[in-house]
C-alpha cells in the first residue's frame, strides 16, 4: 500500500488542512452574509429614495388623532403616536400577564386531572386538551368573541349580580374604586405586611433548620398581608367609595368595564395555553419515578406532604423549561388581538399609526423590538427561577 | 356440598371473585373509590348534564340543515344550512369553478405522495418516493398553471386549498432548512454558528403576525427596484423561515441528546463530516426528535390561519367574511365550529401518526 502523495498545489493543500479549511469556509460564509445584507439594504435605500421617504422616528411625537377604547393611562385622540404605542404596550402586557396567571392555574389543574384516578375527570381533561390543542388559537379567539357578542344579552337584559356587577355583550361592568384621603394608611399596612411576611418566612426557615420547629407559616403571613389591613380598613371607616355602574338609556354609566375583546382574548389565550401546560405538568409529574413516592411513604409523610415536599419540587425542574416557552408563546400570541380589534401594540403602532403615517419600516422595527424585549425579559426571568430550582450538585 | 375430584391439570379455572368483575366493580374502582372521588364524579356528571344536552340539542336536534337565508333557520338551533350553501367556497376559495379539477387532481396526487412518504408498506414505494420528491413542483404547476395550463392568479387561492398549500410548502421546505440551521448552530465555525443563533433567536422572539406584515408591506423595499413579487409567495417564504427556526431548535435537542462518541466513532472510521452527519448523526437525531418535529408541523399548519390578517382567505378567513354577510348575520358559532372540526381532524391525525411512528422506530432507546 502506498501513501497518497501530498498535492503540490498550495491551494489544494490548504483545503485539505482542517484549520485552514474552516477559516476559508467562514470567510466565504461571512462574505455571502455581508454582501446579502449590503444588497438588500442598498435596495431599500434606493427604493426609499425613489419614493422620497427617509427613516425618521419624528412622527412618534405627532398627533395620533385616533381613539383607543381601552386605555389604562390617560389617552385621547390628541395624544402623540408615542403615547398610543405605550397604551398599546400596556394593553399587550395586561393581557399577557393575566393570561399567564390564568393559564398556569388552569394548566396545573388539567395536568392533575389527567393523572386523576377518577376515570371521568381524566377523560374530561383528555378530551378538553385534545380539542383545544388541535384547533388554531385564532379560531378560539374568534369563536369566543363571536359567542360573547351574539350569545350574551344586550345591556337592557344584562345578567345582574346583586345590582353591582353586570354581564352583557358590551362586556363585564363592575364598580370602580375611588380612593379617599385616608386610604394610604391601608396601603401602608399592606406594604408592611408584605415586608413582615418576607422577614418571617426567612426567620421561620432559620428556626426550622436550627431546631426543626415549624410555624403555621401560610396562616400567619395571610393574616399579616390581608387580615390586618382589612381590619384597619374598617376601623378607618371604609375609605374607598365605589362607583357602581347603572343602566342609563341603552348603556351603562359609571363604574368600569372589562371589554368583550379583552375577555375573549384573555380567555382564549388562557384556555389554549392551559391545554399545553396541562400536558407539560403531566409529563413532569410522570417523570418522577414511583420510588420517590414510595420512599416518602416509607418515611411516614402524608399524601399531601409527599406531593408538596417530594414530588412537586422535583417535577418543577422538568416542568419549568417547557413552561417558559409556553409563556413566551402566550406573550407572542397576544398579537392576535388584531383579529378582534383589541388595541394592543400591534393594533396601535403597528396598525393604525402605520397606516396613518405610512412609516412601515419604523413602525415594524418598533413592534419587533418590543416583542424581542418581552421575550428576552420572560426568558431571563424564567432562567433565574430555573437556576434557583436546579438540583444543587455537590 | 359435593366433593369432586379432578385428574392433575384438568381442574377448570375458577371464575374471578364477584367483587372484581362487572360494571359495578368498574364504577366503584374508577369513579367512587373514595369520598373525594365520589364528590368529584358527581360534580363532573352534573356539569356534563348542564352542558351536553343543550349543546347536542342546539347542534343537532334543533338545527336547520337546508335553507336559503338566515330566516329559514330555526331561531333556537344551529344554522347549518349556511355551511352547505358555502361549502365550495370553504374548500376552493375563489378558484375558477371550471378549473377546480386541477385542485382535485393536485389533492389526489398529494395523497399519493403523502402515502409514499408516510407508509412504508405501500407497493412500489421506491418509485413513489421519487414521485413525492418532485410533487411540490407538480402541485405548484397544477395549482398556478402556466406551461400549457391556463394560469390562475394566487389571489384566487383560498379556503382549504390555501391552508394545504401553505401547510405542505412549509412542511416540505422547513425541515431541510431547519436541519441546516441546527447543524450550523452546533458547528464549531464561529461565524456560521453566531449567524444561525442570531437568525433563530430573532425569528423565535417575534410573533408570526409581524413577519407576515413585513412580507405584505415591506418586503418589496428590499428587492431590486421594479420587481414585483407574488403575495402568496412572500407569505410562503415567511412561513417557511418561521417554521424552520422552531424546527432547528427541535432538531438541536435531538443532536444534543446524542453522545459525542457517535461523531468521534464515525470520524475514527474515516468518514468525513458530511458522511458522518448523513449516515450516523442525523438518522439518530431525527428519530429522537420526531415528536417535536411533528408538533412543529402541527403548529405551522395551525399558524397558517394567521394569513387572514394580511387579507388572504383561508377557511377561517372565509368564515369570518361570511359571518359579515347580511343574509347570514350572527352565525359565527356555527361557522367557526365547522372550521374547528376541519382543523381538529387534520391536526389530531398528525399527532396520532407521530405516536405510531415513535412506537415503530422505538428500538429500545427509551427507558
Amino acid at each position: 500500500m502506498s501513501t497518497p502523495t501530498p498535492s503540490t498545489n498550495p491551494l489544494l493543500r490548504a483545503w485539505y488542512d482542517k484549520e485552514t479549511r474552516s477559516v476559508i469556509v467562514q470567510i466565504i460564509a461571512a462574505a455571502i452574509i455581508i454582501s446579502f445584507f449590503a444588497y438588500i439594504i442598498n435596495n431599500a435605500v434606493v427604493n426609499l429614495a425613489a419614493i422620497g421617504k427617509d427613516i425618521d422616528f419624528g412622527f412618534l411625537w405627532q398627533n395620533a388623532s385616533y381613539d383607543i377604547n381601552q386605555h389604562l393611562i390617560e389617552y385621547s385622540s390628541t395624544s402623540s403616536h408615542f403615547r398610543a404605542m405605550i397604551v398599546g404596550l400596556i394593553n399587550t402586557l395586561l393581557v399577557a400577564v393575566a393570561g399567564i396567571v390564568l393559564a398556569t392555574i388552569l394548566g396545573f389543574m388539567l395536568g392533575v386531572m389527567r393523572l386523576s384516578n377518577n376515570w371521568l375527570t381524566q377523560k374530561i381533561a383528555y378530551v378538553y386538551i385534545e380539542y383545544v390543542r388541535n384547533v388554531p388559537l385564532l379560531l378560539h379567539i374568534l369563536l369566543l368573541h363571536g359567542l360573547i357578542i351574539t350569545a350574551l344579552p344586550r345591556p337592557k337584559g344584562s345578567y345582574n349580580f346583586s345590582d353591582t356587577f353586570f354581564l352583557n355583550n358590551r362586556g363585564f361592568q363592575m364598580p370602580s374604586p375611588e380612593f379617599q384621603s385616608l386610604f394610604w394608611i391601608v396601603g401602608a399596612f399592606v406594604v408592611g405586611g408584605l415586608a413582615f411576611a418576607w422577614w418571617f418566612s426567612r426567620h421561620a426557615q432559620k428556626v426550622q433548620d436550627a431546631t426543626g420547629k415549624t410555624y403555621p407559616l401560610a396562616l400567619i403571613n395571610i393574616a399579616a398581608i390581608v387580615l390586618l389591613p382589612l381590619i384597619v380598613y374598617f376601623v378607618l371607616g371604609s375609605p374607598i367609595e365605589w362607583d357602581v355602574p347603572a343602566l342609563k338609556g341603552f348603556n351603562f354609566k359609571g363604574g368600569m368595564v372589562i371589554r368583550p375583546e379583552f375577555i375573549a382574548l384573555w380567555l382564549a389565550l388562557s384556555f389554549y395555553t392551559a391545554a399545553f401546560i396541562g400536558e407539560i405538568v403531566r409529563a413532569g409529574i410522570v417523570a418522577i419515578s414511583h420510588g420517590q413516592t414510595e420512599a416518602a411513604q416509607a418515611l411516614g409523610l402524608s399524601d399531601s406532604r409527599t406531593l408538596k415536599l417530594v414530588i412537586i419540587p422535583q417535577a418543577l425542574r422538568v416542568i419549568i423549561p417547557p413552561l417558559t416557552s409556553q409563556y413566551l408563546n402566550l406573550a407572542k400570541n397576544s398579537s392576535l388581538a388584531l383579529a378582534i380589534g383589541y388595541m394592543d401594540v400591534v393594533a396601535t403602532i403597528g396598525g393604525i399609526s402605520l397606516n396613518q403615517t405610512g412609516r412601515e419600516m419604523e413602525c415594524m422595527l418598533i413592534v419587533m423590538g418590543i416583542y424581542l424585549s418581552i421575550s428576552l425579559l420572560i426568558s431571563s426571568g424564567m432562567n433565574w427561577y430555573n437556576n434557583r430550582m436546579q438540583l444543587v450538585e455537590r | 356440598m359435593t366433593k369432586e375430584t379432578y385428574a392433575p391439570g384438568t381442574h377448570p379455572s375458577l371464575p374471578p371473585p364477584n367483587n372484581t368483575v362487572g360494571i359495578v366493580h368498574w364504577l366503584q374502582k374508577n369513579l367512587f373509590s373514595s369520598v373525594t372521588n365520589s364528590i368529584v364524579t358527581l360534580i363532573s356528571v352534573y356539569l356534563l348534564y348542564l352542558a351536553l344536552p343543550s349543546a347536542i340539542n342546539w347542534l343537532f336536534i334543533d338545527a336547520t340543515y337546508v335553507g336559503e337565508t338566515r330566516k329559514d333557520c330555526a331561531p333556537d338551533g344551529a344554522c347549518l344550512a349556511f355551511i352547505g350553501e358555502r361549502f365550495n367556497l370553504f374548500v376552493y376559495g375563489f378558484y375558477p369553478a371550471e378549473l377546480r379539477w386541477r385542485v382535485n387532481l393536485a389533492a389526489l396526487l398529494l395523497v399519493l405522495a403523502g402515502a409514499a412518504v408516510l407508509w412504508d408498506k405501500i407497493p412500489a414505494r421506491k418509485h413513489l418516493l421519487k414521485f413525492a420528491l418532485v410533487y411540490p413542483l407538480i402541485g405548484a404547476w397544477l395549482l398556478s398553471g402556466g406551461l400549457g395550463l391556463e394560469p390562475v392568479g394566487t389571489h384566487l387561492f383560498g379556503g382549504l386549498m390555501l391552508t394545504l398549500t401553505i401547510g405542505v410548502t412549509g412542511i416540505v421546505f422547513s425541515l431541510p432548512l431547519g436541519i441546516l440551521l441546527a447543524l450550523g448552530r452546533q458547528s464549531n465555525l464561529p461565524i456560521i454558528k453566531y449567524f444561525c443563533i442570531a437568525f433563530i433567536e430573532f425569528i423565535r422572539g417575534v410573533p408570526l403576525i409581524t413577519l407576515l406584515f413585513v412580507a405584505s408591506t415591506m418586503l418589496s423595499y428590499f428587492l431590486p427596484p421594479g420587481t414585483t413579487f407574488d403575495l402568496l409567495m412572500r407569505v410562503l417564504i415567511m412561513v417557511t423561515l418561521f417554521a424552520s427556526a422552531y424546527m432547528a431548535e427541535v432538531i438541536r435537542g435531538g443532536l444534543q441528546a446524542l453522545p459525542k462518541g457517535q461523531l468521534e466513532a464515525a470520524e475514527s472510521l474515516g468518514l468525513n463530516y458530511s458522511q458522518a452527519v448523513r449516515f450516523i448523526i442525523l438518522p439518530q437525531a431525527l428519530k429522537i426528535s420526531i415528536p417535536g418535529i411533528v408538533n412543529t408541523f402541527i403548529g405551522l399548519y395551525k399558524d397558517s390561519t394567521l394569513v387572514i390578517v394580511i387579507g388572504l382567505l383561508d377557511p377561517l378567513g372565509i368564515g369570518r367574511a361570511s359571518v359579515a354577510d347580511s343574509a347570514w348575520l350572527g352565525l359565527s358559532t356555527e361557522v367557526y365550529l365547522f372550521v374547528a372540526i376541519f382543523f381538529f381532524i387534520s391536526c389530531f391525525g398528525m399527532a396520532r401518526y407521530s405516536l405510531y411512528l415513535e412506537n415503530k422506530l422505538n428500538t429500545g432507546h427509551k427507558r
